[in-house]
């Protein structure tokens, strides 16, 4: 048994850490905050690193890889709030013309609302009669439609490495700032009260780790109903209290805190409901 | 990153299991849990039987008479041993996982031949004196004295919370020796027989009722200079040697024990028509996702364990931190599968509900575990 990252994982989440580092840092956050609208270059950029087309065999055209390293990728999006129809782009690779390679974004109806739908080339399951709402996550638009779409198990998945991308930099935040923000005459984060948070914040993350790495190497369905939960719960907990680490400032438009939140809050309406998570893992004890 | 045991680990594991279905309808009756005398009797012969099958002190150095198995092995061991309803490690828990493994690390080799082969055949009981009433979490406050005599020390004060008192033969004591120096720095280690005049054993009685620890009173006891592992005021990080012998697997067979309960009580709630409620189902099932994921974070840390030739990971309290909470939201639902009946004492749940009570307090407080995991993995700044 040897469940831990390989060295080629570690080299790819580096890959991508380091292209997303390059290709989507702090300014270009804030430019796409300002600018909505998806940006056609660095799609097709992410095309080329063969972020769509990672789990597509070789044989055509893609890089052959597996869920593991597909995760592992996607954790790293979530982590960056890497705006944009990912998952769906992702999952219509091999299925929908241009996908794989970025030529063409992909939007898919899920949980009753389209992401990034007016941007997209082409939108998997029924949009008809879809109707833009004033999304609460600045970088993500979304459209209501009247069809749930049925959840796909690989997008669940992939959903959770986002959240729990999310997760973990929402710890990676909350640590920054609790080191330097001085109160009282000493770093906040040399107050228990505070240590604590961010304590917790860590313990939800690597149990959501360990959830959702493992429904990566089983592909069970009740082992992804649980790295969903667990994911979700580290994604909008963490985020919360990565704002309340951050007092004041956290309540502000400037800091970035509330758009890891907002994302999350938007990623945890994906797929089907929490209770339908929660009762296909009860209807695993019960069997 | 795979999940796959080995063909080796797998032989290992059926083998096990094999020996498994043989031995344990050959162990007598379980004791009562007030019958100290026959616990003992009990988890010696368990370890014996251990021990002749060539199972004992799978995770000790093969140097000290162990097995040096993988912490992978170890992990298949505990979840084959759970899962065949074998006895736990009882009385030998101190000998086996702190006092026998500290002496591998630290002892002379005249301890290790004296003190560790009796413990790996099931012939002696350790308990361990190291909290005190007035060292709990602060357990580097402790102040049982030590003072040197000839070739004795005279040893006075008061430890608790020790389980097994009443019937172990030796006592790993951490002792302090100079008052003087800064307090991790005035600490030895002492191996006390439970013989030697002077010591007193009161049973502590638990919120469940029953007396799982006891309170140790030391009035002017002698132990011997040559009991003494490691150097004199060097006790604090000789014991600290010892719990990186902890490799990911502390809690493997109480996970296992947890899942089956949790199975248990859904069939007990579809039993007894609570399952018809969807709030409760629902939160059996986020249990269910609980366990599953402390099951797989601790294949995590074996796996890093293994990795990093034995060395602990970051894990431990980070897993601790949870599976200490899970457990005894565990036990809350099962109060909510079982309704009034939870009320009652002759109920197994009822019981394993009071007892949870401990998980957070025990081994380090859920308090201490999050100031651990704040200084030590996210480097956030000591309090003044």
């Amino acid at each position: 048994m040897r469940f831990r990252l390989t060295e080629d994982q570690r080299a790819l989440r580096d890959g991508v850490r380091g292209l997303l580092t390059r290709r989507f840092d702090r300014e270009a956050l804030w430019a796409a905050v300002a600018a909505p609208g998806l940006d056609r270059v660095l799609w097709r950029e992410l095309g080329a690193a063969g972020f769509f087309a990672l789990r597509l065999p070789e044989a055509d055209g893609g890089v052959g890889l597996g869920l593991p390293e597909a995760v592992l990728a996607f954790e790293e999006a979530g982590r960056v709030l890497l705006p944009g129809p990912l998952v769906a782009t992702h999952l219509a690779a091999g299925a929908v013309p241009g996908a794989a390679t970025g030529e063409t974004v992909v939007a898919a109806v899920d949980g009753g609302l389209v992401e990034w739908l007016a941007e997209a080339d082409v939108v998997r399951g029924e949009a008809a009669g879809a109707v833009p709402l004033r999304s609460v996550d600045p970088l993500t638009p979304l459209h209501r439609v009247a069809a749930v779409g049925s959840p796909d198990s690989v997008a669940v998945l992939l959903t959770a490495a986002e959240q729990l991308g999310t997760a973990t930099r929402a710890c990676e935040l909350a640590v920054q700032h609790a080191r330097t923000r001085e109160q009282f005459g000493q770093p906040i984060g040399a107050f228990q009260a505070v240590k604590h948070l961010c304590a917790e914040m860590l313990v939800r993350a690597e149990t959501a780790r360990a959830a959702v790495y493992a429904a990566a190497v089983t592909t069970d369905p009740v082992d992804i109903a649980a790295a969903r939960l667990l994911a979700d719960e580290a994604a909008v907990h963490g985020t919360r209290d990565c704002l309340q680490v951050h007092g004041g400032m956290g309540f502000t438009w400037e800091s970035e805190v509330h758009l890891h939140l907002k994302r999350a809050w938007v990623r945890s309406q994906r797929g089907s409901a929490n209770t339908e998570s929660e009762e296909i893992l009860a209807a695993d004890l019960a069997g | 990153m795979d999940l796959a045991y080995s063909p080796e680990e797998e032989e290992f594991r059926a083998r096990l299991r094999e020996w498994l279905a043989k031995a344990l309808p050959t162990l007598p009756p379980k004791p009562s849990p007030d019958d100290w005398p026959g616990r003992r009797a009990y988890d010696l012969g368990w370890q014996r039987m251990l021990h002749d099958a060539g199972y004992a002190g799978l995770h000790w150095p093969v140097d000290a008479g162990g097995q040096g198995a993988t912490p992978t092995r170890q992990l298949i061991f505990l979840e084959e041993t759970e899962n065949a309803g074998a006895p736990y490690v009882g009385a030998n828990f101190v000998g086996l996982l702190h006092a026998g493994p500290t002496i591998a690390a630290e002892g002379t080799p005249g301890q290790r031949a004296r003190w560790l082969p009796p413990v790996l055949r099931g012939e002696e009981v350790w308990c361990q004196g190291f909290s005190e009433p007035d060292a709990g979490s602060d357990l580097a406050a402790l102040r049982t004295r030590a003072c040197r005599d000839g070739d004795d020390y005279v040893v006075t004060g008061s430890k608790i919370w020790t389980s097994h008192a009443e019937v172990a033969d030796w006592c790993e004591l951490l002792v302090r020796t100079d008052p003087d120096a800064p307090k991790h720095r005035g600490i030895t280690w002492l191996a006390l027989p439970m013989d030697a005049p002077g010591i007193t054993v009161r049973p502590l009685r638990t919120l469940a009722g029953s007396a799982e620890f006891a309170e140790v009173f030391l009035d002017e006891v002698r132990v011997p200079v040559a009991n003494r592992v490691g150097d004199e005021n060097d006790g604090w990080r000789v014991t600290m040697v010892t719990l990186s012998f902890e490799r990911g697997t502390a809690f493997v067979g109480e996970v296992v024990a947890c899942r089956r309960v949790l199975g248990e009580l859904a069939r007990t709630a579809r039993e007894n028509g609570r399952w018809d409620d969807p709030v409760l189902r629902r939160r059996l099932g986020r249990l269910n996702a609980e366990f599953r994921a402390l099951w797989r974070l601790t294949q995590w840390n074996v796996s890093e364990a293994e990795a990093s030739g034995g060395v602990p990971g970051v894990g431990g309290s980070v897993f601790k931190l949870r599976y200490s909470h899970a457990r005894q939201e565990l036990y809350d639902a099962a109060a909510d599968v079982l309704g009034p009946d939870c009320l009652d004492l002759d109920r197994e749940w009822t019981l394993d509900r009071l007892s949870s009570l401990s998980y957070t307090i025990a081994a380090g407080t859920s308090q201490i575990q999050r100031n651990i995991v704040a200084e030590r993995i996210l480097g956030l700044p000591k309090g003044r």
